[in-house]
């Protein structure tokens, strides 16, 4: 018998015991609070869930516990303040926060940052999505009651995370992007180091893919449970691994003309036909591989020269409107800028991937099982100040 | 995988969908701007914006739905909150300019939608007229506007026909007025003065009258 025909048997056969005990017992319909402090929930958001006894029958999000207003708070501040704060947006992976924003001002004010400068971005845009990813990978892990994969996970983060605070001097907060360039350029003897820190991180995703997804029990958890087709999750705007799960080849970092430096060196962009829980997190495991590579070629291949454009002192961006977006650790970030043509923004619209990409909750989330709507939103992967920016 | 297009080939796509959006909604286009290797903004009427999104999503195959946002275009009454409290408030200009693609009123919609074959995206603007301050919805298109269209009603007061559940998303229900609009103030900025103009000492030398900056 192959593994589809068990799956489908052993549902049916659970269906079937759910039916009797439905009717046997006459179960009222219960309404569940997951959250907002649940540790599933990477931060505070609040799921409301009907359930008719273990199924799912409704469920809403409801977000704004960490609603901090930042597209209030950019139009009185000046553009460099700006970044500090979009740092804050996705903490876990903050550098690529600032670089579309800061892509979309060099837009408006017609400047490009230097070659070595686009390279240094590039690699710690990279750098921040190892951090930002394969901490969800250990977290998923986790909430399958594997802990294991979660302390190798923080244990690897640390060696990125340290190249990190080495180039910039903040570990989650770098704020160091600047627009024309960088703040400063890399020490002494870091490229080193990043080879090593790689090797390492390549050996966890080893690591994890023995681990956690050969694991029959994670394959039962998983595989099958909360698949999105292809036309749900473009219509919802789902983005990042969660697109390429559910079997879209669209990457930003290839499927675009930036001033980045992706398109320098080689590598893959992985997706997965399936759309349910497992192919998610597959893709995200590929995707760290993948940004290991990408790092490690980018750190050959560094050109000489300065890091950072001749800028004014005093930043003014021109009047006009850009859009800029990227494919961040959760997907696809980008700003909508506008400018009257003064030191601060007259209005940013912040489109945040999680925010998306948990819109479609409601929908997947109808008909599961309790215990999978753990593992569904491990496998949606979000971040709460991408939501609630 | 098809390799990347280049500038041109995507502007020629752009100009593409330009054409295709004219030849589909006719006079209801009313204004559009194009930038040359960055994007395309399309103005369309108000009644016809869920038309726009059938068009986009049916006929030119922008299936992925980006977001849908409002914006004000009226210049802040609180500037940047940087006013001395001391002083009378300075004179502000209250010309209300929309930005690329025109438009006539103070409130605007936008949303993007992109195609992820052609990788080619768009950006529709609406006006949102200022008596109704309504706007068709997006939803029975795109089921993703849900979530953004609640978002733009509670922060600017827009609010969407045909929307299955127009309700704050962030705000409590109870919640008077509308944030991100400009009139709205920013209270922290108002209730204490920012330090950066109050907290600025004078530097020796101009303490001495040897030149400064002013």
């Amino acid at each position: 018998m192959s593994v589809i025909d068990r799956r489908e048997l052993s549902a049916l056969a659970a269906r079937a015991a759910d039916a009797r005990v439905n009717v046997e017992l006459e179960t009222e319909g219960m309404t569940l609070n997951i959250g907002p402090q649940h540790p599933a929930t990477h931060g505070t958001l609040r799921i409301i869930v009907r359930l008719d006894g273990e199924q799912v029958v409704w469920a809403e999000p409801v977000c704004g516990y960490m609603h901090r207003g930042y597209e209030k708070l950019v139009e009185v501040r000046s553009y460099p303040q700006v970044n500090t704060l979009i740092n804050r947006i996705d903490w876990l992976g903050s550098f690529a926060n600032e670089v579309p924003f800061i892509l979309a001002c060099e837009q408006l004010m017609e400047i490009e940052a230097p070659p070595r400068a686009q390279y240094i971005r590039t690699i710690l845009f990279e750098l921040s999505r190892i951090s930002n990813v394969s901490l969800g990978l250990g977290d998923a892990a986790l909430q399958l009651g594997a802990q294991t994969a979660a302390f190798y996970a923080f244990r690897d983060r640390e060696y990125v995370l340290n190249l990190v605070e080495a180039a910039t001097g903040g570990r989650f907060h770098p704020n160091f992007d600047r627009i024309g360039g960088l703040k400063d350029d890399l020490p002494k003897g870091w490229i080193d180091e990043t080879k090593v820190a790689m090797r390492k991180v390549r050996d966890y995703c080893d690591e994890i893919e023995t681990l956690v997804f050969g694991n029959e029990i994670f394959e039962a958890r998983t595989r099958g449970i909360g698949v999105i087709p292809r036309e749900v999750a473009l219509q919802y705007g789902l983005s990042g691994a969660n697109l390429r799960g559910s079997g879209v080849d669209w990457d930003l970092r290839r499927d675009q003309k930036l001033p980045m430096a992706w398109d320098k060196c080689d590598w893959k962009v992985w997706t997965h036909p399936d759309g349910d829980s497992f192919s998610r997190l597959w893709v995200r495991l590929k995707e760290t591989y993948e940004a290991t590579l990408i790092v490690d070629q980018l750190c050959e291949s560094l050109p000489s020269g300065p890091v950072m454009a001749k800028v004014p002192r005093i930043i003014k961006v021109p009047e006009g409107e850009a859009w800029i977006s990227t494919e961040n650790p959760l997907g696809e970030m980008g700003y909508y800028v506008v400018s009257k043509g003064d030191t601060g923004p007259f209005r940013v619209k912040i489109r945040s991937a999680s925010f998306n990409n948990i819109s479609v909750v409601p929908w997947v989330l109808r008909g599961v099982y309790v215990p999978d709507v753990i593992t569904i939103l491990a496998s949606l992967y979000f971040i709460l100040g991408d939501i609630d920016r | 995988m098809s390799p990347l297009p280049s500038s041109a080939e995507v502007d020629d796509r752009r100009a593409e969908l330009l054409a295709r959006l004219h030849d589909e909604l006719g006079e209801a286009v009313e204004g559009t701007h194009e930038l040359a290797g960055k994007d395309l903004w399309v103005r369309v009427r108000t009644d016809a914006w869920r038309e726009a999104a059938e068009v986009a999503e049916g006929r030119l195959g922008m299936t992925y739905f980006c977001y849908l946002a409002g914006l004000d275009w009226m210049p802040s009454p609180f500037g940047k909150g940087e006013d001395d409290p001391t002083q009378p408030p300075p004179e502000r200009s209250t010309e209300i300019v929309q930005g690329y693609a025109g438009g006539s009123t103070r409130f605007q919609v936008l949303a993007r939608v992109h195609d992820v074959q052609r990788m080619v995206g768009l950006t529709l603007k609406t006006d949102v007229p200022d008596d109704t301050m309504a706007v068709p919805s997006w939803v029975p298109v795109y089921a993703g506007a849900n979530w953004h269209e609640r978002e733009a009603w509670e922060m600017f007061g827009i609010s969407f026909v045909g929307h299955p559940d127009l309700r704050n998303l962030y705000l409590p229900t109870d919640f008077e007025g509308h944030p991100l609009r400009k009139d709205f103030p920013l209270l922290a900025r108002i209730v204490k003065p920012w330090p950066g103009i109050v907290d600025v000492e004078p530097m020796p030398a101009d303490l001495d009258g040897e030149g400064g900056d002013e």
